[in-house]
């Protein structure tokens, strides 16, 4: 594309480019043109699935079948609901199909393409109803969905800087470099209260306010892509699907402060998110939305990708800006905080990516729209990443306020194989287990404080009756210990500790008084931990001690894992329903059960090493764990 | 480790690729990205290139590959097989995955098969909750993943 030299041939490039959409967005009745478009998700989730290879397969086919006028097909970004991916939408038919495979194709191009005919067996079935429903925003799981910061996901190709433009791409960067003075800007991010959606909900505004103040030739602007919380994958999805307003953010915060350079710190694990980033770089340099003079003005702005190398501790700001310098990404004290001391002792601002990506929703639709979504202290939507035990896995953007019980079981469809619902972790390694009876918590910043969790940047874990909740607390401590950085003593030698605990209750080794120990060291670590990591680590086994203590006093009193999930405190027993199929001492890895055929089975308890095997194997059911 | 065993023309490969950055402290953790992307790991001598070439010391190279987790020190098998240990993967029976690959091929998390065929890892979240439990080979993505499939994968990479 050519260079874009002012705001006013901006809003022109914008005027000619809404057509792009017009199929996607009008309805089938507006749309007289008989054209087809068709987008197929290509998020890392259901490329995982293979979605590329459907693409290909659609274009060969299309191809063949004489449609490449009028059919064009598109990758877009994640629509959210990996659970069902892949995902193809047909427009403007408005039809959405669910796991769609290569094989599919051709009838797809067909039925649906050729004879008009929409494919039932593709199409998502409502559980509560059984119906088949094709509009997506028919379906129990985007219903009670608010989408801000995931606007641009599964709409546009994230790959096509014109499709961003028609959806208002850099409109509010223009508006503020060309209308706004930086107190202006500023003020709007503070009045629409935007909070930090990386976990800590500081003010965005404030922080911009901080980092502003302080005189400095060089400010710096740092995104935050570190997205360490293992679950959670709402900020890598923003810039696989919609990478443009990421930048026009960062650009807008350089701006409010006066920063002229700008870093995207993204996990090196996220392949597809930095190949698409590079390509909106590029694209966005190519229209002078980033580089010197950005629209004709005095602003100049430029981005560069820095790689993490897999430390979770480099979420936490000062660390990353380390890690950036190219140190070991270890954290240092507050204050001075990064506003006025940051990367190579300048004043820099680091903000989340969805943080980011609401700014220029903020920017063009106004603070009050903004702040009138959401609680009290808690404004706008938040993304949280559904997963574990749940039917409807994926990615879900609701309003601050929402029930757990209405994201749970509205979106995300209930729990598993209608097993039942015994906790769900929100905040990730930083958070907490909040049980069943806490459900009909509205979410905001507040609330999950209060009940020992977090917001965090945004994981949601369904667990169910089939998971060991002390388990979960040594997971999630075992996480914390092996990417503790090891500088201050709480964290490295405090999560050591009270993980040979966790070991000992999980292993049936414990006493009653580690319990004491526990808690008392959890809350020791928490108060003198120098960083987030530190501080919030005992987090999980706090909350899981709070509601769960029962199942921590099953494992040290009675030596038993309720859950059957701690195996040195299972034993399995063949009972006299054995039929003699001798499928179980097949099976067993360690040919410890032994019995003749048509005979009952005895296992060697001794050598049994308690996978499991002959338990699952069993057709009679005769086989039982204690 | 001797150097004889690292061929020449990767060096050159990596001194091209330093000449196109900054010659700083900032431009090290970049540099050793590529380095483990020519050499598939990053033994001594190649630390102490980097840092003669970046003008900083070995041992600070060395500080920084150390810390993070990306980074290793020792060659890896022909077959990287990583299981996601993220917590949606984990709530799904991502542990007993893992411990059946180690008891089939007799390492532990990190090591590789005396035969250099295969190395277990475990990774934290490739983001494909949906699919969980996941098991990567070589980045290839497997889905919905059972401990009866473990057998399969080390079958299909049998060569």
């Amino acid at each position: 594309m050519d260079k874009i030299n002012s705001f006013q041939e901006l809003k022109k490039y914008h005027e000619n480019f809404v057509e792009l959409l017009n199929l996607r967005k009008l309805s089938h009745e507006e749309n007289i043109i008989h054209k087809r478009e068709i987008l197929v998700c290509g998020g890392t989730g259901c490329q995982s699935a293979e979605s590329q290879i459907t693409v290909d397969k659609l274009n060969e086919k299309i191809k063949e079948s004489g449609l490449s006028n009028e059919v064009k097909v598109h990758i877009t970004g994640c629509f959210g609901f990996c659970e069902k991916g892949p995902i193809v939408k047909v427009y403007p038919d408005d039809v959405f199909y669910i796991q769609v495979k290569v094989d599919d194709v051709e009838e797809i191009v067909q039925q649906h393409l050729i004879k008009g005919k929409i494919i039932d067996r593709l199409l998502y079935e409502e559980p509560s109803t059984k119906l088949k429903v094709n509009k997506q925003d028919e379906m129990s799981f985007y219903k009670k969905q608010e989408r801000i910061a995931l606007r641009n996901c599964g709409l546009i190709n994230p790959e096509d800087i014109s499709e961003s433009i028609a959806e208002e791409g850099y409109m509010a960067l223009g508006k503020v470099i060309t209308e706004m003075s930086q107190d202006e800007i500023i003020k709007l991010i503070s009045d629409s209260k935007l909070r930090g959606r990386g976990g800590g909900g500081f003010p965005t505004g404030t922080k911009w306010s901080f980092a502003k103040k302080y005189d400095s030739s060089q400010k710096y602007i740092i995104c935050n892509a570190d997205e360490g919380d293992p679950g959670a994958f709402m900020d890598r999805s923003i810039l696989e699907g919609d990478p443009h307003s990421v930048l026009e953010a960062m650009a807008i915060a350089g701006y409010a402060i006066g920063a002229s350079e700008g870093y995207i710190y993204i996990r090196a694990e996220y392949p597809l998110a930095i190949h698409r980033l590079r390509i909106a770089i590029n694209q966005s340099r190519e229209c002078g939305f980033l580089g010197n003079n950005i629209l004709g003005t005095d602003f100049s702005f430029d981005i560069k990708l820095k790689y993490g190398a897999g430390a979770f501790v480099c979420g936490e700001e000062t660390s990353l800006i380390h890690s950036i310098e190219g140190y070991r990404g270890e954290p240092q004290n507050k204050p001075p905080f990064p506003a006025e001391s940051g990367l190579w002792d300048k004043p820099t601002i680091v903000n989340n990516v969805e943080t980011l990506a609401c700014i220029p929703a903020i920017i063009n639709k106004g603070w009050e729209w903004f702040s009138s979504i959401g609680t009290e202290t808690s404004k706008g939507t938040k993304v949280f990443a559904l997963a574990g035990k749940i039917n409807n896995v994926g990615l879900v953007e609701v309003p601050m306020g929402t029930t757990l019980r209405e994201i749970i079981y509205d979106i995300g469809g209930g729990v598993k194989n209608g097993r039942k619902f015994k906790a769900v972790q929100t905040g990730g390694p930083s958070g907490g287990c909040i049980p069943a009876e806490l459900l009909d918590t509205p979410i905001d910043y507040e609330s999950l404080n209060s009940i020992g969790s977090m917001m965090g940047s945004g994981g949601m874990i369904v667990m169910d009756e089939d998971n060991c909740m002390v388990d979960i607390a040594k997971f999630y401590l075992e996480f914390s210990l092996e990417e503790s950085c090891g500088k201050c003593t709480p964290c490295r030698i405090g999560n050591t500790r009270l993980f040979e605990i966790l070991e000992n209750i999980t292993k049936g080794r414990a006493t009653e008084r580690d319990l004491d120990n526990l808690k008392e060291l959890a809350e020791i670590v928490k108060d003198t931990s120098l960083c987030g990591l530190g501080q919030t680590s005992p987090n999980p086994i706090l909350s899981t001690l709070k509601y769960f203590e029962d199942e921590f006093v099953s494992h040290i009193r009675d030596r038993k894992c309720p859950a059957g999930v701690c195996k040195e405190l299972l034993m399995y027993e063949i009972t006299d329903k054995c039929i003699g199929c001798t499928r179980c001492a097949k099976i067993c890895p360690v040919t410890c059960i032994h019995g003749k055929f048509k005979e009952l089975h005895v296992i060697d308890q001794e050598r049994c090493i308690k996978c499991g095997s002959c338990y699952e194997v069993c057709p009679v059911s005769a086989i039982i764990r204690k | 480790m001797s150097s004889n065993t690292l061929p020449n023309e990767k060096f050159k490969e990596l001194e091209e690729f330093i000449k196109t950055v900054p010659i700083d402290r900032g431009s090290l953790i970049e540099v050793l990205h590529k380095a483990q992307e020519i050499f598939g790991y990053l033994p001594e001598e190649v630390q102490d290139f980097v840092g003669e070439k970046l003008h900083i010391s070995t041992s600070s190279v060395y500080g920084v590959v150390s810390f993070y987790s990306y980074f290793t020190t020792e060659p890896r098998g022909k077959y990287v097989i990583s299981i996601c240990t993220g917590t949606a993967c984990f709530v799904r029976g991502a542990a007993d995955i893992l411990g059946e690959f180690e008891r089939r091929l007799k390492i532990t998390t990190g090591e590789t098969t005396p035969d250099k065929k295969y190395t277990i890892e475990t990774l934290r979240c490739v983001g494909a909750c949906g699919l969980a439990p996941i098991v990567t080979v070589n980045g290839k993505v497997y889905g919905h993943f059972k401990t009866n499939d473990v057998i399969k994968i080390l079958e299909e990479y049998s060569e």
